[in-house]
């Protein structure tokens, strides 16, 4: 099902089955080239796909962007252990709800891209991880898979290919921190969702110790496009460094909200005018957050010239990130955008690194304490200093995406900030009374 | 403990989903699908799920207080799950959220008095794009109004 119209702006490679009739059945995905490129991987050697995925220029989707063929490339496949495929489908960055709707639409897509990764680096089992709230995604998962099975497209000697592999879903239970890799791991292992230290990293010791390739449902969607249609093609999409495309969830201020398919690169001010229908009840941009709540905001001044790319994007002091565009119009408070986020990584850090753990904590009260008027003017400087005391000190990067979007929210609102502090409640909460579009 | 034949399905199923002697990776599956039937965990619970995946009962413990959807306590029969992360915030939905427990007359995980019905501010349930939205138990509703979350409460008060 899908919960907003699509944009004519869109480029459909991964969303292409989107909006057809039983666009998650077997049927319709084998009518429209599905499993194809499975046929094809399975005739090339390892190296081969691992090198088209390289071409393609593929970087992870769930924020973090690494490249996938290279990501690939490091698992050990000659390892005497059982190597593992593992899908994070923990979704959870705020902002973001795009793997939601690439598992709903079309899951044979995800299964296939998990067999193009076994192929290429001689696994044979694979997990989903699922969070716990997208439960409905696990009979989503659980009818594919067994249809899958029926056809021959999991299990024992694969299409007659001699390649074997099965795939379950395993649910989460309510934790953010799962979507980092390592603590997705650790759950997956029954356990407390803490962060590993690495190195090891997962293509060397992942899941149940073996090697494992560990992407998002984006990049292994991604996957059958890239055999299908060439490494090449899949590149020349996006930008140099950057192939393909990107879903992208619009959300916040904007009239036409929603999950879009478009290439990378696309700019900014296209896709809120655009793809967005502009700032709702025709007001103006305020602050930006290109990829989920863990990322930098830009300001209006900022986006200006922007493209949705991690180059773009990196000039710009920030993140592409997840895909989860956060809009926020003028009549925003800024000061209570930040605490919201601060209550949000003080709720899920995992309370291993005390920076992060004590951190997320006095901010969110010195934050609390500011939105309700009872701020100092050495309080600003404060929270600046206890951010960056956070970065770079953590296992995991929840410190660090706790600390990043309160730095520049101080740094460029600071104004904001100082018109709390006349004692009284947040000047700004009548104005933010605003309308529901 | 016996449970429905579709649960010892699922259970069963679980338990051979992990390589041999990893059957710990079934617990928190079957703790959050045992919930779903049972309402919340009980000690008993804990007790049979760690004879089954093999491990002591503290060591379920903890790991099961780790994870926000994993109750101790019986919840209401409709969990109105509000969502007042930031792209939900943006549409007003932590007013929502007091609207909800204004009307209920209960706060952040407190049950009405009937059982019927719970109510959680929730971090970000990935309906970003639709927001505000909430959930109930596990189905999603999206672009909610106060005057649909009316409708929506009215409806899960007499619902059997």
């Amino acid at each position: 099902m899908l919960y907003n119209d699509p944009s004519p702006l869109e480029t459909k490679v991964l969303t292409r089955r989107f909006g057809m009739a039983n666009s998650a059945s077997i049927e319709t995905y084998l009518a429209t080239e599905g499993y194809q490129a499975f046929r094809k991987a399975a005739g090339m050697k390892p190296e081969e796909i691992i090198e088209e995925m390289k071409v393609s220029n593929l970087r992870g989707r769930g924020g973090a962007g690494f490249p996938a063929g290279m990501k690939w490339s490091f698992v050990p496949r000659t390892s005497p252990k059982p190597k593992y495929i593992v899908v994070n489908a923990d979704e959870s960055e705020p902002g973001t709800c795009k793997d939601r709707v690439l598992i709903e639409n079309d899951p044979h897509q995800l299964i296939e891209g998990v067999l193009i990764a076994g192929l290429a680096v001689d696994a044979h089992a694979g997990y989903i991880y699922v969070r716990g709230e997208y439960r409905y995604l696990i009979e989503v998962l659980e009818k594919a898979i067994a249809e899958a099975y029926e056809k021959g497209w999991l299990g024992k000697n694969i299409q007659g290919t001699g390649f074997d592999f099965d795939l379950y879903p395993h649910t989460g239970a309510g934790a953010y921190e799962c979507g980092e890799e390592s603590a997705l791991l650790e759950s997956l292992e029954g356990k407390r969702g803490i962060p590993r230290i690495r190195p090891p990293f997962p293509a060397v010791v992942g899941a149940f110790q073996c090697p494992t390739v560990l992407n998002n449902v984006e990049t292994y969607c991604a996957a059958p496009a890239i055999l299908r249609d060439g490494g090449a093609a899949y590149a020349a999409l996006g930008v140099p460094k950057a192939g393909g495309t990107k879903m992208t969830c619009l959300t916040g201020h904007v009239n036409k909200p929603g999950v879009y398919e478009l290439k990378m690169g696309f700019p900014v001010k296209q896709m809120i005018e655009e793809v967005g229908g502009g700032i709702r009840l025709g007001r103006k941009l305020k602050a930006f957050i290109p990829g989920g709540s863990s990322c930098p905001v830009l300001t209006a001044q900022e986006v200006e010239g922007a493209t949705m790319d991690y180059d773009s994007m990196a000039q710009r002091k920030t993140m592409l990130g997840s895909g989860g565009v956060i809009i926020m119009d003028d009549h925003t408070c800024m000061v209570k955008a930040a605490l919201r986020i601060m209550r949000f990584y003080a709720h899920e850090s995992c309370g291993w690194c005390i920076p992060c753990r004590e951190g997320t904590t006095w901010l969110k009260k010195i934050l609390e304490r500011f939105h309700g008027g009872g701020g100092t003017r050495t309080d600003i400087d404060l929270i600046g200093d206890i951010a960056r005391n956070m970065l770079g000190r953590t296992f995991c990067p929840l410190g660090d995406a706790a600390a990043m979007p309160t730095i520049s929210i101080v740094e460029k609102f600071r104004h904001e900030f100082e018109d709390h502090l006349n004692g009284k409640p947040c000047p700004y909460e009548h104005e933010s009374q605003a309308v529901t579009v | 403990m016996t449970f429905s034949p579709q649960l010892e399905a699922r259970f069963a199923k679980l338990l051979t989903s992990y390589p041999p002697g990893r059957q710990r990776s079934a617990m928190i599956p079957m703790l959050l699908y045992a919930q779903d039937e049972l309402g919340h965990i009980s000690d008993e619970l804990i007790e049979e799920v760690a004879m089954r995946v093999g491990v002591s009962t503290l060591q379920v413990n903890e790991v099961l207080s780790y994870y926000s959807m994993l109750h101790r306590k019986p919840l209401g029969k409709f969990h109105v799950q509000v969502c007042t992360n930031i792209s939900c915030l943006l549409h007003d939905g932590d007013k929502l959220y007091e609207h909800a427990c204004k009307k209920l007359g209960i706060g952040h995980k407190e049950v009405t008095a009937d059982g019927q019905i719970s109510v959680e501010e929730v971090e970000c349930i990935g309906a970003c794009s639709w927001a505000p939205a909430v959930q109930v138990n596990y189905d999603f509703h999206h672009f909610v109004t106060p005057e649909k979350l009316d409708e929506l409460l009215d409806g899960l008060r007499k619902k059997p």
